[in-house]
């Protein structure tokens, strides 16, 4: 209640300083109805909406919410798969989606500087203008804004090659809890003046500042490319070749993997002549010099038939490179036919445990009688279980919640972690101990104390509340 | 409780992933999550669940085109039209509509569209009020302006010439010859003021070796009675075209335009509770054809160069609803002399969308300027159209660009026509 009337005066106080056009402060139920969610579970319904469009106003809002003690919730356009822009607390929703109008890119430093609200996908077209490349790619990428991306350090399938958000970035402006404007980083590759706040600010989920331009690296783009498609009967067998390519020297720029549930699942949606009698799907991309593609193609299609490899096809034009990749964005609309929740986990575990994982899965599966197929990147490690249920059944959504906590654990006992490139936000936080244990999550809790000492930088979000656990369920 | 005559369940299908916001053309223009797909799927789900007022829905779902490019972005199928659907006519109960709402609509609905004594009517007024110096006299004094709402009025300007016709057009009956029989929707706006564009449409079938038959007693195809949430009227007329096309054996039910042939084609969506029309309706809209599909597989041959730089603004519902896509590119690519450029936001609505343009002017102006300057850059001299609302509103676009003189706007049949006719 509290709140609800300091995020009045807010607003009130944002109001009469006359800083931000009427237009872009939102406060009507319709509006701040529309900022409750993201692509994960959750509804809470902010006290405002205010959309910013210069590190000025970010500034005067933070410095006033810091005041007031009003939570301050960073959105970009609500993707996240974690709950990280879900305003848990009320309080001011910070929509950067319309702040977009800086994307430049300056081809002699191979840099481009950008606002928080620009399109992922859009810096990587801009780049090819010069031949260069953003190399991360989040599936949400012609959706999703970089300022999201930064917050939580987003991957995908270049991951293996390439590395993730946090990768490219060489410097940051940011707005902290107390509404300075700093600059962190800089404009270099090299660059080790003092602490390495850069890194520790992508990925805090907008819980240490407030991201509100970014200075990011470009790698030259690759001539070429070529897509794999290889069958494997037993999926241990698709563990041993990932590896024996790895090996080869060769590192794919992609490498995914379908396993049999959601192969069978795109070819009872959209049948694309794929076999449902084969264990586990490879799709491989290498990219580089034609010529030294050509010669890897044909040391990939080796490694895969040393190891059991049923079929392997190679992608002879653009057009079928894309019929292959159909299979794999068919499997989202494949998986929902059935019923329409869908829970995308991304536990990741170390390359070499992608088989032990992978049966642990189908006992998980099997035990919890839940359906779940598994896909994801296969080359680094990060799976994409996903469990497919309805919210509307209580039952079956607590067994499902009883299965994520056990694809956590197990992930975790593999040496691997609770969440590859999808962030913590609300829907992890309970299990933060467990991979950390409780020093290790002491130690980020001192961190956060010492950046936003009256915790108004997205509250509620990768720190859990006293006896917090998962739930999916409404209500 | 749940409001079970909002599309309820049909909204847990959305996994909210936001894929459909850069396809959306109110949220590019309008800015804000509560005018995009997902934040309206979001509304109309509370609303059902008592959690906002229908008040609250109201301006959003208003301000949607239903131009309906969300579903082809859509990753996991979202029924975005039914919901809409089931939205608007929930609102049209429970909400005040404001004046100028009800005075378009009931001019519209109730008293033109359905009926084809009034459209002759209207369409003589129109014809009258065209060849008298009235039009003249009216747009000077500004008379329009007093009576008629700011869109309409806009409009009013660009609106084609009606053809002197002195009785209503009869549509003789072909010699029976060729494989193919196909049954012509006509289109009540079609019929008023683009016919010279259905008369095309039926030589160019005839040339193609297809018989034609006109039905008689066919009717609006209530498209704009849809959008408007008065679904009523819409299953009266759909069962009334039903019955009219049952009068023969046809392969094929073809029409012109976009938004109608959406409506055609969703017959069986519309009377799906009706266990008495439903297969009736799932066979009418099973044979629903764009004529450019019908074309594109015909052998018509193209005598005449068409010397001109187009580009192409495909009518949503065409695309969207219809699904189809490349039958209007074939027959683009086959026209002698034809330039065709692809332009840039080309999928992006007009801002036209049967009368979004005429009820929400502005809106439908913020989208038009936000289209135009890929028209522009492409540096065409033609606009090819396969929706009269489409084609009115690219008119429109062109004129508020000050390129009425550069730009020409036609139908594809027209087109066609001219190299084949």
């Amino acid at each position: 209640m509290n709140e609800n009337r300091n995020a009045t005066e807010l607003v009130q106080r944002l109001r009469a300083k006359q800083l931000i056009n009427e237009s872009r402060i939102l406060t009507s139920l319709s509006d701040r109805a529309s900022y409750a969610y993201d692509a994960s579970f959750g509804h809470h319904i902010p006290e405002v909406v205010i959309q910013p469009t210069a590190t000025e106003e970010v500034s005067e809002i933070v410095t006033l919410a810091n005041e007031l003690h009003v939570p301050v919730y960073p959105r970009g356009q609500g993707t996240s798969l974690s709950g990280g822009p879900i305003p848990v607390y009320g309080g001011v929703v910070l929509d950067f989606s319309q702040w977009d109008d800086r994307l430049e890119i300056y081809p002699d430093d191979m840099i481009a500087v950008v606002s928080p609200g620009v399109i992922t996908g859009h810096i990587d077209e801009a780049a090819k203008a010069f031949s260069m490349m953003y190399p991360p790619d989040p599936s949400s990428m012609n959706v999703s804004t970089i300022g999201g991306n930064l917050a939580e350090n987003a991957g995908g399938p270049r991951g293996l090659k390439y590395g993730v958000t946090k990768d490219y970035v060489l410097g940051l402006e940011i707005v902290t809890a107390n509404g300075d404007i700093i600059r962190t980083g800089g404009q270099t590759v090299k660059n080790v003046t003092g602490y390495d706040l850069t890194k520790l600010i992508v990925g805090s989920e907008g819980t240490l500042a407030v991201i509100t331009e970014a200075t990011l690296k470009l790698v030259p783009r690759p001539k070429a490319n070529k897509t794999m498609l290889v069958l494997f009967d037993d999926l241990i067998d698709s563990g041993k070749a990932i590896s024996a390519i790895l090996r080869e020297g060769i590192t794919p720029s992609k490498l995914e993997i379908m396993d049999q549930a959601s192969i069978k699942a795109v070819e009872a949606y959209q049948p694309t002549g794929l076999p449902i009698d084969v264990e586990a799907l490879l799709l491989i991309e290498i990219d580089g010099h034609p010529l030294a593609i050509e010669e890897e193609a044909e040391q990939v299609r080796g490694c895969c038939l040393k190891n059991g490899a049923r079929e392997v096809q190679i992608a002879k034009s653009a057009e079928e490179a894309s019929k292959f990749w159909q299979a794999r964005k068919l499997v989202s609309p494949a998986i929902v036919q059935v019923k329409p929740t869908k829970i995308s986990e991304d536990a990741t575990v170390p390359r070499s445990k992608i088989p032990e994982m992978f049966r642990i899965l189908k006992e998980i599966k099997n035990a919890n009688n839940i359906d779940l197929v598994v896909f994801g990147h296969a080359g680094d490690g990060n799976l994409h279980p996903n469990i497919i249920a309805d919210v509307r059944d209580e039952e079956e959504m607590k067994r499902v919640e009883k299965a994520v906590g056990e694809i956590f654990e197990a992930a975790i006992e593999l040496g691997g972690t609770l969440s590859g490139e999808h962030g913590i936000g609300t829907m992890k936080a309970p299990f933060m101990e467990m991979e950390l244990g409780a020093k290790g999550l002491a130690m980020m809790k001192t961190v956060k104390e010492s950046f936003d000492p009256n915790n108004i930088l997205n509250p509620g979000k990768i720190f859990p509340e006293k006896g917090q656990k998962l739930v999916l369920r409404d209500g | 409780m749940v409001d079970k005559r909002l599309a309820y369940q049909e909204t847990f299908d959305c996994v909210q992933c936001g894929y459909c916001l850069p396809a959306c053309p109110t949220y590019q223009t309008m800015n804000k999550e509560t005018h995009s797909p997902r934040g309206r799927i979001n509304l109309v789900k509370m609303a059902a669940e008592g959690k906002i007022s229908y008040d609250d829905l109201k301006e959003p779902i208003d301000m949607c085109l239903g131009c309906r490019a969300c579903e082809t972005a859509c990753p996991t199928n979202v029924q975005y039209g039914s919901i809409l659907e089931s939205a608007k006519e929930v609102l049209r109960i429970e909400t005040k509509r404001s004046k100028r709402e009800r005075f378009i609509e009931s001019a519209l609905f109730e008293k033109l569209l359905p009926h084809s004594s009034m459209l002759a009517i209207a369409k003589f007024g129109l014809l009258s009020y065209q060849r008298l110096p009235l039009q003249f006299v009216a747009r000077k004094t500004g008379i329009l302006n007093v009576v008629l709402p700011k869109g309409m009025v806009a409009f009013e300007s660009i609106i084609p010439m009606a053809e002197r016709s002195k009785e209503k057009k009869a549509y003789e009956e072909d010699a029976p010859q060729g494989t193919v029989k196909v049954a012509y929707f006509l289109g009540c706006l079609m019929d008023t003021m683009f016919s010279t564009i259905n008369d095309q449409a039926i030589q160019l079938l005839r040339k193609a070796g297809v018989h034609v038959t006109v039905v008689k007693d066919q009717s609006c195809c209530g498209a704009l009675q849809s959008h408007g949430g008065d679904l009523k009227t819409a299953r009266q007329l759909a069962k009334k075209n039903i019955e009219a096309f049952e009068s023969g054996s046809f392969d094929y039910i073809v029409s012109s335009i976009g938004g109608c042939g959406a409506m055609l084609v969703e017959y069986d969506h519309l009377l799906k509770d009706e266990p008495a029309w439903k297969e009736r309706a799932e066979r009418f809209s099973k044979k629903h054809a764009d004529i450019s599909m019908v074309l594109a597989q015909s052998n018509l041959t193209y005598n005449h160069h068409v010397h001109h730089t187009a580009v192409y603004q495909p009518s949503c519902h065409m695309t969207h609803v219809q699904k189809n896509v490349d039958a209007p590119l074939e027959l683009i690519a086959k026209v002698p002399g034809l330039n065709y450029v692809p332009m840039d936001k080309q999928d992006l609505c007009c801002g036209s969308a049967g009368i979004y343009n005429i009820v929400n002017y502005e809106a439908s102006m913020d989208i038009l300027d936000y289209k135009m300057p890929a028209v522009v850059s492409a540096k065409p001299n033609l606009i090819i159209t396969t929706n009269p609302g489409c084609h009115l509103q690219m008119k429109m676009g062109v004129e508020r660009e000050g390129m009425s003189h550069q730009i020409q706007v036609k139908h594809l049949v027209e087109v066609i026509a001219e190299s084949c006719l």
